[in-house]
């Protein structure tokens, strides 16, 4: 790490180093709103209408597809005893997982200030959201009854009846939609200045009133950004113990089980580090393509993108950690049943699927190991598509090979997708793509203000050895001693 | 509410060339004795609270007063549902404990709280305000932008036009214009 902290850092002549500029590309403040706020305004490039149209026609297919299986029940899918959860809960475990980067990149890496963030928070808030809506879609429509899903809501009803508080799968309700609007509310603060902009450069009088709405009479006072940030930083830090409870308790759902392959303990730091690992290749994968569409390279930076490779080996190698760790603890519980359920993991009828996993999220990765793969977009692009695959299978591995052979062998079954479980995760991108498409047309795409902020010519002590003589300075820089300062060679 | 109410001179407002200059006059402006006055940048600027003379943010209470709310409406709710109203026998589980409603206590306890940073920051900084003063200034409307204004308010007891816009000329601001209703 240390080769890497220096390899992109600046070099001085006596031996130190600072940090690389988080924006290249000397911009002022104005440029970084016109680089910003300008795609938000005029027309989007023919491109965004060939994905927009294409990602429509996904959508329509999943509105048939959920008309289709509401009509018919739920029969309509390859599910069936013994794997009673199939394609739904794999795409809904692995929908949610994408959804952990936004909230990760915005709230830990802000309380762990890595300003680099800064750059990249806003598309990948943005993602979260949408990607949360495809999960939450998954579970709605596996109930089977849809019409009644209020249910699951602790809603006064004629029948007296409350949910069941005991079960994982009312946690699940509670823990992913409320992770949901404390996402979406960080997502808005975190708009607000921005939509302020959009609103002043505003030509017409109806984009003038609709963004002076939702930008909520913004002016920049200091006596709102006091109240601003402070709510900022508490969201940060209750948004962090939310992201990873988000996940643990999606892994409730099956570590409470009995299910040999599922009840394990392991469960939660693994699922979080997995949705950590898909989500940031998701903002990978989204954000290669979009930063050169839109030309924002200044803004997300390579180094950007390698600080995101790093999380993605990091994070990899600790699922695939975990993949070892499953095995070890299968074989050290002696227990007959979860030594057979690990070794029909890898050898029975769905070794292909735990193969693909295992290469798509562990070996692929490793490749992140070297600097030069880090930092080659093309490379990192099919990486980041790999892992989301393999993420993919995770789940699937997880939830239908445990399911498909536990204690009774007169009982085991092998599970087959129809066709309407593959249309429906199709359309669930299609439904991600239109509204990421949306994002990109409508919203600032990357954080106005905060990219400001980070500028060396945002801190007021920029300009104090020249053109202002200050009486006395109200905050001292903190300046290093010589002493403090790594020397290295 | 604020600091805007005075007709039908809202205040005056100047612009300054950087952040650096503006945390400067903002120091100046307040030991000149003015309260009622704001400043106006793109992005929040770092020692801005203090050259202003203003303390601690307050929306912290209202986090914790949402945290307390979220936990003590998911405890209630799910000792109330299970144990109280419906008491429903499940695989002999008790009515009510404590260990399985952890999550949703947790989950209730986030959302509150981030529903009390959000209504406290919005309380406390007044907004939505679709309306302001200051959106009469043309050039105001940079603010969002690359500008940084300060704004002295009418409705400070030591506000006199010519007093203040002498102060903020000497501190270097410029465009200085008074904020008043347009005909």
């Amino acid at each position: 790490m240390a080769d890497t902290a220096r390899d992109i850092a600046i070099f001085h002549g006596d031996g130190h180093y600072t940090d690389p500029p988080l924006v290249t590309g000397n911009l002022s403040f104005h440029e970084i709103t016109e680089l910003v706020a300008r795609h938000a305004e005029k027309k989007p490039p023919t491109l965004w209408y060939v994905a927009f149209g294409i990602a429509n026609l996904m959508l329509l297919n999943l509105l048939v597809m959920i008309a289709y299986q509401v009509w018919n029940g739920v029969g309509v899918w390859g599910n069936n005893q013994p794997v009673g959860w199939g394609w739904p809960i794999v795409d809904f475990v692995f929908w949610v997982g994408i959804g952990h980067a936004g909230t990760l990149i915005s709230a830990i890496l802000f309380l762990f200030r890595q300003r680099w963030r800064t750059s990249i928070n806003r598309a990948a808030e943005a993602m979260t959201l949408f990607a949360v809506i495809c999960a939450l879609l998954f579970p709605t429509i596996h109930v089977g009854r849809v019409w009644v899903i209020y249910w699951t809501l602790p809603i006064p009803n004629q029948m007296e009846m409350w949910p069941q508080f005991k079960s994982p799968l009312l946690w699940d309700v509670f823990a992913v939609s409320s992770y949901f609007i404390v996402s979406f509310l960080f997502w808005f603060v975190g708009l607000v200045p921005d939509l302020a902009t959009l609103r002043d450069r505003a030509t017409s009088l109806w984009r003038q009133r609709v963004l002076g709405f939702f930008a909520l009479g913004w002016t920049g006072a200091n006596r709102h950004w006091r109240n601003y940030e402070k709510s900022y930083l508490l969201l940060a830090g209750l948004a962090t113990p939310l992201v990873l409870s988000v996940h643990s308790v999606v892994s409730f759902d099956f570590a409470v089980s009995v299910v040999p392959g599922w009840h394990t303990t392991i469960f939660p730091p693994y699922f979080v580090a997995g949705a950590i690992f898909s989500g940031f290749a998701m903002v990978v994968s989204l954000l290669v393509i979009a930063r050169k569409i839109y030309g924002i390279e200044d803004l997300i930076t390579l180094n950007h993108l390698e600080k995101m490779n790093i999380v993605i080996l990091l994070t990899g190698t600790m699922v695939g950690f975990a993949y070892i760790t499953e095995f070890f603890m299968a074989w050290y519980s002696q227990v007959e049943y979860e030594q057979y359920a690990f070794i029909n993991r890898a050898t029975g009828p769905y070794a292909w699927a735990y193969w693909i996993m295992m290469s798509c999220n562990l070996l692929a990765p490793q490749v992140f190991w070297f600097k030069r793969l880090r930092r080659n977009i093309p490379l990192m692009f099919i990486i980041s598509i790999f892992v989301n695959i393999g993420m993919w299978f995770e789940r699937f591995v997880i939830t239908v090979i445990s399911l498909h052979r536990d204690y009774l062998p007169s009982s085991w079954g092998y599970f087959t997708p129809t066709w309407v479980d593959v249309l429906t995760l199709v359309g669930s991108f299609g439904l991600f793509f239109t509204l990421f498409l949306l994002f990109l047309r409508f919203v600032p795409m990357v954080a106005i203000a905060e990219v400001k902020g980070v500028l060396p010519e945002a801190d007021p002590h920029f300009y104090s050895d020249h053109e202002h003589d200050y009486d006395v300075p109200y905050v001292q820089p903190a300046e290093e001693t010589d002493k403090d300062k790594p020397t290295r060679s | 509410m604020g600091i805007y109410e005075s007709e039908p001179v809202y205040g005056i407002l100047a612009e300054f060339s950087d952040p650096g200059a503006l945390v400067h006059a903002a120091e100046r402006v307040h030991k000149a004795g003015f309260r009622h006055f704001d400043t106006h940048s793109p992005f929040p600027i770092h020692g801005m609270d203090r050259a202003m003379g203003m303390g601690q943010s307050k929306v912290g209470y209202f986090t914790i007063g949402g945290g307390i709310t979220g936990f003590a409406l998911a405890y209630w709710l799910q000792w109330w549902t299970g144990g109280v109203d419906y008491p429903l026998n499940i695989s002999g589980k008790p009515f009510f404990a404590v260990e399985p409603s952890i999550p949703i206590i947790f989950e209730l306890t986030v959302l509150f709280s981030a529903f009390g940073a959000v209504i406290g920051m919005l309380a406390l900084n007044g907004l939505p305000r679709p309306f302001n003063p200051l959106f009469y200034s043309r050039n105001f409307e940079r603010v969002s932008d690359d500008a940084f204004f300060l704004h002295i308010a009418a409705s400070d007891r030591k506000f006199n036009e010519d007093d203040a816009a002498a102060l903020l000329e000497e501190l270097g601001g410029f465009n200085v214009e008074i904020l008043t209703q347009p005909e």
